[in-house]
């Protein structure tokens, strides 16, 4: 007991968080402080940042600028459209996995994970190769005597490939929900007189939704905040949040601008999340005691 | 006719046969045990009854209507499952009104049908509770109201008491037969332990590589196990060598003669006298103490024997001590070989 007891048991905690701790405040906590002064920075087109001035005039127009609503609106209805797309494909997806049997369950998982691991970029210009003017599908269409369709720079291309990358991150919650679940609930259910239809609606939807939450809300924020996406398939018109501030950095060299739209959607995306949070786990927290 | 009828049932999975032939009638208001070791089929059959696993051959007819093939929602049994399956995130008041909603019962009706179910299971102050707020019993309680509320036919019980301790298992095990004689309903339980299908059935069907060994009442069943496993499973049998004598009374031998038979002999039927004395002679092995008995294993000359004698308070033999065994023979029972060997 020498050289362990030198260190007081308080102490020898945050010694061992120490490496995660520091990665976390250098590459996290930090740039996002920086961030935040940037916002605050005045910003002049012939000199640039002025780093010892300081300024509201981002926010201000940020603020009344209606382009930026338009931005941030699109941002939070795909987002959302992406959320419940993933909840209505995902949560029977999910049921239908945990009910396989043994070979499949694990291939069919495997399969839903395949997405995440192909890079982003590469996904995306598969995509582009599906649904481009001179793509396969419209080529397709060409071929049977259609008209062809536009479909890339949409929003349906964006919601599409979003839908696919995001399915995962809803689906792997829910499964792990439905692991808890007894299974002859189901059947004391089905006993008590219920149709297949009630025993998911009333029996296993309410007990998975501790999963179907924490899917909702990763999948809100990552397609809410996704760059690559949005920057490959919705093209220049169809902007999103992450895709401005990229903008505004590289294009505009508006450093300050960019930083402050970039807190901006850290902090609508925050509340969203969070009343979201507060709103759906009132609902089973008494019951389910999670 | 019976009330529950099972013609020929049985259930196959791939090359095993899970269950096979099974012939049983049900009384009405009858409570009836399927008795039985863990791989026996006794819960396949009840699964089957209840519609939660198809059936391959034969039939099950209730009240005179084939159900083989029915829905588990149109058959309208209550079952209570090992687990008790309550719904987590609904109160004891919505779990037990759950299949009286699925009946759109009117709420006025479900009312007052709930609160008199609670009543019968004593849960009416643990309405407005979770499941997860209450104890193992009362779990059991709750899923117990909630299959008995729709007023079913049948009640099917799955290894209801596995899941409690010793103490609350005794006492639910007096608490469900209580309830079942309250309401009369003719109920079947599915259970691996003998002495709770001994204590609480009318009649208890034992079960053994998916086949039915002996339906019998309680008390005939452990006074007259038929077969060696029968004797083994149900209660604690000391199983000796014998034949029958002249006048065909089974009597024990060391060496039997051609005829020889095996002999099951309760330890509680044996009496232990001076050594010299008495029909077998032993010396006692080791003693256990349990409570109301005292159980001796005495080594013989036919092996080892086991007697239970009551606790009366005397102080008990020593281990070590040679003593004398005795019994009326008429209290040897001859078993048959067993049909099915594990």
């Amino acid at each position: 007991m020498n050289a362990p007891s030198v260190y007081r048991d308080a102490g020898r905690g945050y010694l061992l968080s120490a490496p995660a701790l520091i990665l976390f405040l250098g590459l996290l906590v930090l740039p996002l402080l920086l961030t935040l002064v940037l916002s605050f920075n005045v910003f002049d087109y012939s000199v640039g940042v002025k780093s010892d001035a300081w300024t509201f005039a981002q926010y201000i127009n940020l603020l009344t600028d209606s382009y930026f609503y338009e931005i941030f609106f699109r941002t939070f209805w795909i987002s959302a459209l992406v959320t419940l797309l993933c909840v209505l494909i995902g949560v029977p997806e999910a049921y239908i996995l945990s009910r396989m049997g043994a070979p499949w369950r694990s291939i069919f998982l495997i399969l839903i994970l395949t997405p995440l691991l192909i890079s982003v970029v590469v996904r995306a210009f598969g995509w582009s190769l599906l649904l481009g003017a001179d793509g396969l599908i419209n080529q397709a269409i060409a071929a049977l005597g259609g008209t062809p369709i536009k479909m890339l720079y949409t929003p349906f291309a964006v919601i599409l490939a979003l839908v696919h990358v995001m399915l995962p991150f809803m689906i792997i919650p829910v499964w792990t929900s439905l692991q808890k679940l007894d299974p002859s609930a189901e059947q004391a259910a089905l006993s008590l007189g219920a149709t297949q239809a009630k025993v998911m609606r009333l029996v296993v939807l309410p007990q998975v939704m501790p999963g179907v939450l924490s899917g909702t809300l990763i999948v809100f924020g990552l397609s809410a905040s996704s760059f690559a996406i949005p920057g490959l398939l919705g093209g220049r018109r169809l902007k999103m949040v992450a895709t401005v501030v990229y903008d505004q950095y590289l294009s505009e060299l508006n450093w300050p601008m960019g930083a402050t739209i970039a807190v901006a959607l850290l902090l609508v995306n925050l509340l969203i999340m969070l009343s979201w949070n507060r709103m759906v786990e009132g609902r089973y927290k008494k019951s389910l005691g999670e | 006719m019976a009330f529950l009828q099972l013609q020929a049932l049985g259930k196959r999975y791939g090359a095993v046969d899970a269950v096979v032939a099974t012939d049983l009638a049900v009384e009405k208001g009858e409570f009836v045990s399927l008795l039985g070791p863990s791989g026996c089929g006794k819960t396949t059959t009840l699964q089957m009854i209840a519609g939660f696993v198809d059936v391959s051959a034969g039939r099950i007819l209730l009240d005179g209507r084939d159900i083989t093939h029915a829905k588990p929602a149109s058959r309208g049994l209550g079952v209570v499952f090992q687990s008790y399956a309550l719904f987590p995130h609904m109160s004891v008041r919505d779990n037990i009104a759950f299949g009286l909603r699925m009946r759109k019962v009117p709420a006025a009706e479900i009312k007052t049908r709930v609160d008199r179910v609670l009543e019968l299971v004593r849960l009416t102050p643990h309405a407005d509770r979770y499941p997860r707020e209450l104890s193992g019993g009362q779990r059991q309680r709750v899923a117990l109201a909630r299959a008995l509320v729709i007023e079913p036919p049948v009640l099917l019980l799955d290894e209801p008491l596995s899941n409690l301790d010793a103490n609350l298992r005794e006492e639910m095990q007096f608490e469900i037969r209580r309830i079942q004689r309250e309401v009369g309903i003719t109920t079947l339980m599915v259970t691996h332990d003998q002495a709770e299908a001994l204590s609480i059935s009318d009649r208890v069907v034992v079960m053994q590589g998916g086949r039915i060994t002996q339906i019998d009442e309680p008390y005939k069943l452990y006074e007259h196990p038929r077969t060696r496993f029968v004797s083994g499973f149900v209660g604690k049998a000391n199983l000796l060598q014998g034949e029958l004598d002249a006048s065909g009374v089974p009597q024990v031998r060391e060496q039997p003669g051609n005829g020889a038979v095996v002999l099951s002999l309760r330890p509680e039927k044996i009496d232990l006298v001076d050594a010299g004395s008495g029909r077998l002679q032993g010396r006692i092995l080791t003693r256990y103490f349990l409570g109301s008995q005292w159980l001796y294993r005495i080594d013989t000359t036919l092996g080892e024997v086991t007697v239970v004698r009551r606790n009366d308070g005397d102080a008990p033999l020593n281990e070590g001590t040679a003593v004398g065994l005795n019994w009326p023979s008429e209290l040897l029972r001859v078993l048959t070989a067993d049909e099915v060997h594990p």
